[in-house]
């Protein structure tokens, strides 16, 4: 039962950063307002919304099974109250402020139209460090990471990102140079930071007891 | 049939999205320049008048009763 519970964990965590990168694709599609007859606009837009509840669902999962199983020592505080778990502390805080980033998002875009549109945007940005922030959870977090097929789900959908937010810099509409450089600037940043972090950490030998793994988890041995 | 719903458009924040028109093209056209023009929306339409309402990307549709 407890190796259930472990591998769900892995795997649902692995299906929802997949649901995610599907998330902020059509996002950046709804905002560079791509759509006509074939794909309709309302359809990417509910897309949108409907990956990101069944994301969600795969979210609860996730955070469910991980405090139910035994091996780790996460408990129910650590899905909501970040930073504080025995387990891997700062990168399965991440995960949690991701989580709570993502909760609010969508409740406030279910309540767009009493919210208003202005603000509604302001906070809307944030779902790109959201994305960031669980990707980096992802990697910081997980027991997989130095496994192929790990690797291959973390780097398309990280140059899927990259490619929608370089298009979305990039796309037609009002100028505003300044604000677009400073996207760009602020991209770029964050991927020579994420690609070196990585190189350092996760993906080197010995991380999982860097990273702030109690002795008694099972991974911990040999990795 | 009676018309109890109607919709009203914003046009200073309506972008010409044109979603809402690919929504609900029986109340919905486009003028050439992709701005919408709206008619008058029967019942059996509401659910649908309301989801282009919330999906209006800069919530430049309303729906109200009509007078
Ligand atoms: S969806 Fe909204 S912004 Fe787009 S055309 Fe319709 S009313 Fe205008």
């Amino acid at each position: 039962m407890n190796g259930l519970l472990w591998y769900s964990t892995r795997a649902t965590g692995e299906v929802a950063l997949l649901f995610l990168t599907g998330v902020v694709v059509l996002g950046v599609l709804s905002a560079v307002r791509f759509g006509g007859r074939r794909v309709p606009r309302f359809v990417i837009a509910g897309m949108h919304r409907n990956l990101t509840l069944a994301g969600l669902g795969f979210l609860a999962v996730h955070a469910g099974t991980a405090i139910l199983d035994s091996y780790a020592p996460i408990d129910l505080a650590d899905a909501v109250v970040p930073f504080a778990s025995a387990y891997r502390p700062i990168w399965l805080g991440l995960g949690t402020v991701a989580f709570d980033t993502l909760l609010i998002l969508t409740v406030t875009s279910l309540l767009r139209t009493r919210i208003g549109v202005r603000r509604w945007r302001v906070l809307h940005w944030s779902a790109y460090a959201c994305w960031v922030t669980a990707f980096v959870h992802a990697l910081g977090t997980g027991s997989d990471v130095r496994v192929p097929v790990f690797l291959l789900l973390a780097g398309v959908c990280g140059a899927v990102v990259l490619a929608v937010v370089a298009w979305r810099i990039a796309a037609p509409g009002p100028r505003r140079r300044g604000l677009r450089a400073g996207a760009a600037l602020t991209a770029l940043i964050v991927l020579v930071f994420v690609i070196g972090w990585s190189a350092d950490g996760p993906l080197r030998p010995g991380w999982a007891k860097r990273a702030g793994t109690p002795a008694r988890t099972p991974d911990s041995a040999g990795r | 049939m009676t018309v109890p719903w109607r919709l009203r458009l914003n046009p200073i924040l309506c972008t010409g999205h044109a979603l809402c028109a690919e929504l609900l093209p029986e109340v919905i056209v486009l003028d050439e320049w992709g701005y919408p023009i709206l008619s008058p929306v029967p019942d059996e339409l509401l659910s649908l008048a309301r989801r282009a309402v919330a999906d209006c990307p800069t919530l430049a549709l309303a729906i109200e009763p009509a007078p």
